[in-house]
């Protein structure tokens, strides 16, 4: 298990790479960023009325000593969180949750991410790169403009785009991509809605290769005290916050 | 130097923070975040006899200043709890207060004896208030007769330091107080959470896969004070005060109602640090008005 840490974080750039959707970059205002993993979260403290718990934000990046965050307004937590400046500071407890599997050299890997979900494949995607992986990234979105830091994918590997308008890439779902059956992969990771992400695992089970889900269950505590935000699985109620954020789909109860 | 020292029972304690049942773990998830020998002590999750899955997701819903959860008591038993939980708290260099729930009294009673059993652990706390169990829990603590009941039966099969958790979904508060310390309990601790509701206008559904919840966290530290400081005029027994407190002034507040010692609950998820900085911030402010011990202020409200 890695050390927990609490530590304030200086924004360091602003970005809003679509309507309703910003990218945060920080650095600890102390001291060194702590050793994070790809699929791993940070609990962010927001210093909002109205708020009282901490939001769970996945790592988007993280780079020598900074951290990014990519994150979808969605509520008041979020929205507070798309306010802050380059100067501004948030508290932070991380890093929380395991992380994705970094596998084998040599291992054909297709991550899958829909809306703001694309957020922690790119950590996941520099990992991979890193170790000498050459993962295949098929990212959905209803439209063209709602697809996120496709510029910063592209740069990482072979990048896939479905559109539910057709505005780019194949129209329809990423589950429709013709790569799908064009193409055999090793090992499937990915981070979206539900409905997408069961629909992927379905398509990861017909082709009997793994298949890595990360779920954002409504969460409290972020560290496994409180079993708030449970899922179902083989074995009972196990905590997303600890047990996930990322889980083999057969783990799970889908 | 300021004496923080207190007691419960027979169960002395360094300082009168302990944190709350449910909101921090076993202690072993918060040690990155605080040294677990600067608390009073750590009461760990509701334990029953059998084995728990407790409610269906979604267990939680954020409210303003607080939260709502339907947990429902999941937890693997007594059994795996002396065989694999026991070894990793009970060299913990703090006191791990032990939170027992049940539905039936035998349910209560053996798993009392059993905890009773472990030698490292000084009490427990019998939670006679859980709002999020159909069966049980706080069927007891709504009555005086069945709190004096569930207390009576356990008090006959456990010889250490009895703590007993109040419902605050009663009339009178005071009167299951008087109930069960007549029945032996050394101690009472108050209030557990407040049972209420969230509804998803967008989607028009219930935001709790059961419907409601136990409403914890700020919101509820006045009702809180005002019934701490209610069962301590009406009990001789000591009281631990619990609900809201989210800060070392929110303690202090609850030490001067009445209480002799205080829980941290809900604040461990905002601030997993939070419960030291209470101890400190106690410490400060007994020196700061010239208090010796923290034992002077326990009560002690100005007229």
């Amino acid at each position: 298990m890695m050390e927990k840490h609490i530590l304030d974080l200086l924004v360091t750039k602003v970005e809003a790479p679509a309507s309703a959707f910003v990218l945060l970059r920080m650095r600890p205002v102390e001291g060194r960023m702590p050793t994070c993993l790809p699929g791993q979260f940070a609990q962010l403290r927001i210093d909002a009325p109205g708020v009282f718990l901490r939001r769970p934000i996945s790592i988007h990046d993280i780079h020598d000593d900074e951290i990014s965050f990519l994150v979808q307004v969605v509520g008041q937590g979020t929205r507070w969180l798309a306010s802050l400046k380059p100067g501004d500071r948030v508290n932070a407890v991380l890093p929380l949750g395991n992380g994705f599997t970094i596998p084998q050299p040599g291992t054909n890997v297709l991550l899958v991410g829909g809306g703001v979900g694309v957020a922690p494949l790119y950590f996941l995607g520099r990992s991979l790169k890193a170790e000498g992986l050459r993962p295949t990234f098929l990212l959905g979105a209803r439209t063209r403009d709602a697809l996120l830091c496709l510029d910063a994918f592209q740069a990482l590997g072979e990048v896939l785009v479905t559109t539910e308008d057709g505005s780019l890439g194949e129209r329809g779902f990423v589950t429709q991509h013709s790569v799908l059956v064009e193409r055999r992969f090793d090992l499937v990771q990915t981070c979206g809605p539900t409905p997408m992400m069961k629909a992927v695992a379905r398509y990861a089970g017909e082709q009997g290769i793994p298949c890595e889900v990360s779920l954002e269950n409504r969460m409290a505590c972020g560290v496994g005290a409180c079993l708030c935000c449970v899922q179902e699985t083989q074995e009972g109620h196990k905590c997303v916050c600890t047990d996930g954020p990322v889980f083999n789909v057969d783990e799970l109860k889908w | 130097m300021v004496d923080l020292t207190t007691k419960i029972g027979a169960l002395e304690l360094r300082n009168p923070v302990m944190t709350a049942s449910g909101t921090f773990g076993y202690g072993l998830e918060f040690q990155d975040f605080v040294d677990l020998g600067e608390l009073g002590g750590i009461v760990v999750k509701g334990t029953t006899l059998y084995p728990r899955e407790g409610n269906p997701y979604p267990r939680m819903a954020e409210t303003a200043s607080g939260m709502l959860n339907c947990v429902g008591l999941q937890n693997k038993g007594v059994d795996y709890f002396c065989e694999h939980i026991y070894p990793e708290v009970k060299d913990l260099p703090t006191n791990v207060i032990v939170n027992v729930s049940g539905s039936t009294i035998e349910d209560y009673t053996e798993c009392a004896r059993r905890i009773g059993e472990l030698e490292r652990i000084p009490a427990i706390e019998l939670n006679i208030s859980c709002p999020n169990v159909r069966q049980g829990g706080m069927a007891f603590g709504v009555t005086a007769a069945g709190a004096a009941s569930v207390v009576k039966a356990v008090r006959k099969a456990y010889p250490k330091t009895l703590i007993v958790k109040l419902s605050p979904n009663v009339t009178d508060i005071a009167e299951i107080a008087r109930a069960v310390e007549a029945e032996g309990a050394d101690a009472v601790s108050l209030i557990n959470t407040l049972m209420g509701m969230a509804i998803d206008a967008e989607r028009r559904r219930k935001v709790l896969s059961i419907g409601t919840g136990g409403l914890s966290g700020p919101a509820v530290k006045p009702v809180a004070l005002r019934m701490v400081y209610q069962v301590a005029k009406a009990v001789r027994i000591p009281v631990v005060g619990l609900g809201g407190i989210m800060s070392a002034t929110d303690a202090v507040e609850f030490l001067l109602a009445g209480a002799s010692a205080v829980e941290i609950g809900t604040a461990n998820f905002v601030d997993p640090a939070v419960s030291t900085k209470i101890v400190r911030g106690i410490d400060e402010y007994l020196a700061r008005h010239g208090f010796s011990s923290v034992r002077e202020i326990v009560g002690a409200l100005e007229e």
